[in-house]
């Protein structure tokens, strides 16, 4: 039998623990609040100053001129680096897109077997891969085979850095179609490519686009593998044989020039590169979270699982 | 999927012959055997490019210490600089790994549903962000704020002696990138373990609150033990991004060669794989070894990187397949 003492005792004992576990639990929970806090000061102090500092730098003839004399008073424009980011997207998503999407149809409507395991594996590895190495392996393949820096090498290294990332998000959509439009496609007798080209694609388009855009984002910001591929360049682009200019490459060239007008532009340059890359990133998550697209998963940086 | 209805008339039921098919089939096994075929080019062309400089270093490439591009006196050893990627994406694991569990935690357990969204967009948004903007951001601002706040407290409370905090403070170190690269890191460990958490099925959550457990004692006992090797996956793919990481790093790291690049102190310049190739590709001739050396640099990195991020996958593959099991049993 317990004696009125010891039950007492219990009790005592048991709001005592009871107590200090409560402790314990608000305490974890305002630290763990905090670390949400400390990652998102960085992300607000990066914006407000990329804004602040950068807004001061724009101008139309900031946007459209060349760069003027390094160390001279005029400054210049950063035209040839948005021209060449440009450039450099369209030239690697008309690589990177079409390969992407095959690839993910093969890894969606025909990978489920062992050579499809493998491929979706490497596929998983290379969108993780550090870019510096692609970056020097398009140097060491086009540049030194080609003997000059150029918009194809350039566009030869991007376009490895889209296609994991298309070839996975391409994936995941296809497999979101219901297994029963295809069945239903099948059953009428229409071929295979027809049933995944005409009816499935078509179904899986919003999520292919959501992909596509954030490979672009990425490849936007992407400064490593520019270095040792299209060089940097003042002018304005002179053919795909030769070097051109890319805004992050400005960036870094103008942010380690001791004078106070370069860094000015390097932060101007910077939030013209931020409005891009954000707001591709914004607006697509915007859409795939007002329409379609419920349980794809997509990350940001497009590395998938 | 929307109710849009697929117009049959467009689709031609005999459309081709039966090549047609096999046809594309086959163009898109191309297409998936392209990323295959790219992993492998990357390895033969790293592998030609840096032979010049195993042939004549030998494994002392992997160890020595010298860095020396002049002409004749050519020599060249990687160690301070495999070290100095280590280091700094060790520091940075250490810093980044708690924040990012924690906010995983909060975004998985905590958060108030109407928070949830919101916030996890944020955390990725940091992600989103191009590594040069977090190197231009770390040099001219956060640079400043990190040495006053944090390492001249640091160095004036241990002073020279103690060894890891020796040399004056000038916020262009191996500490600043280390922090840097950890706050870049942050949203790809948070936004996984977010996921593996999620996958913890609310049984397991929900036994342990029917034994009286605080939300922190849940945490502990039911989703620690049931997502540990994922959470250990999200970590590790966490380090092969802050052991590839280039811009910031370059940016920030102060830029030392040869043997003063041997991260001894946190307050003094280092220099890691990334950072030395974006930093002398410019100035390297490919008439010597100089070039070659680099390339060679790109391979050690090439395969440090590709082992940890095959671990990486492995573990979270088998967490998130093992789940996905155990919801359909």
């Amino acid at each position: 039998m317990i004696t009125v003492e010891q039950r007492a005792e219990f009790r005592k004992h048991f709001r005592y623990n009871v107590g200090r576990r409560l402790v314990i639990d608000k305490i974890v929970k305002g630290v763990v609040f905090g670390c949400v806090i400390l990652a998102i000061v960085p992300l607000g102090s990066i914006l407000v100053e990329v804004i602040t500092n950068g807004s001061a730098a724009l101008s139309i003839e900031f946007l459209t001129q060349i760069p003027g004399a390094v160390g001279s008073a005029d400054a210049g424009g950063i035209g040839p680096a948005i021209q060449g980011t440009i450039v450099l997207i369209g030239m690697s998503s008309l690589i990177g897109v079409p390969v992407g999407v095959m690839g993910g149809i093969f890894l969606s409507e025909y990978g489920d077997n062992r050579y499809g395991r493998t491929v979706r594996f490497f596929n998983d590895v290379l969108a993780e891969f550090p870019t510096i190495v692609i970056g020097i392996f398009a140097f060491v393949m086009i540049v030194l085979t080609l003997g000059n820096f150029s918009v194809w090498a350039g566009t030869f290294a991007l376009s490895i850095i889209m296609l994991p990332i298309i070839t996975r998000t391409t994936e995941e959509s296809l497999k979101l179609v219901p297994i029963t439009y295809r069945e239903a496609a099948f059953a009428l007798g229409i071929k295979r490519w027809a049933v995944i080209t005409k009816i499935i694609l078509s179904q899986a388009k919003n999520g292919m686009v959501t992909g596509i855009l954030l490979a672009v984002a990425r490849i936007a910001g992407e400064t490593a593998p520019l270095i040792f591929t299209i060089l940097g360049s003042s002018q304005f682009m002179d053919g795909f044989n030769g070097p051109i200019d890319a805004l992050p490459l400005r960036i870094w060239r103008l942010s380690s020039l001791p004078y106070d007008n370069a860094v000015a532009q390097g932060w101007g340059a910077a939030l013209v590169l931020i409005l891009m890359v954000l707001s591709i990133n914004i607006g697509v998550r915007y859409i795939v979270l007002r329409k379609k697209g419920r349980g794809l998963k997509l990350r940001m940086r497009g590395g998938a699982l | 999927m929307g109710g849009k209805i697929v117009s049959m008339m467009r689709i031609p039921l005999k459309s081709g012959s039966r090549f047609v098919d096999k046809f594309f089939k086959i163009g898109a096994a191309m297409a998936a055997t392209y990323v295959l075929a790219i992993i492998l080019l990357i390895v033969v062309n790293l592998i030609s490019g840096s032979a010049p400089v195993w042939q004549k270093e030998g494994l002392g490439f992997l160890t020595g210490s010298n860095w020396n591009s002049e002409e004749g006196r050519e020599s060249y050893g990687a160690a301070p600089y495999i070290l100095g990627t280590f280091v700094t994406a060790g520091i940075a694991m250490a810093i980044g790994v708690p924040i990012s569990i924690g906010i995983a935690m909060f975004l998985s357990e905590l958060a108030p549903k109407i928070m949830r969204t919101p916030l996890s967009l944020i955390i990725e948004l940091l992600a989103a962000v191009p590594s040069v903007i977090y190197g231009l951001w770390g040099l001219f601002v956060f640079r400043l704020y990190l040495k006053d706040w944090v390492e001249t407290p640091l160095h004036n409370m241990f002073g020279d002696n103690s060894v890891i905090f020796a040399g004056a403070p000038f916020g262009l170190d191996i500490f600043t990138a280390s922090v840097v690269l950890a706050i870049m890191i942050i949203p790809t460990i948070s936004t996984i373990s977010r996921e593996i958490m999620l996958a913890v099925p609310n049984s397991q959550r929900e036994a342990a609150y029917m034994l009286g457990a605080t939300k922190w004692e849940v945490f502990r006992l039911a989703v620690i033990p049931y997502s540990k090797s994922g959470l250990i996956g999200a970590a590790i793919l966490g380090l092969g991004r802050a052991v590839g990481e280039t811009m910031a790093v370059t940016m920030l790291i102060g830029n030392s060669t040869g043997a003063a690049a041997f991260p001894t102190s946190l307050f003094q310049p280092g220099q890691t794989m990334s950072s030395i190739m974006a930093n002398e590709f410019a100035e390297a001739s490919q008439a010597g070894l100089h070039m070659s050396a680099l390339i060679g640099i790109g391979l050690i990195l090439f395969v440090v990187a590709f082992g940890i991020n095959i671990v990486a996958h492995l573990l979270v593959a088998r967490v998130i397949k093992s789940h996905e099991g155990a919801v359909q049993a």
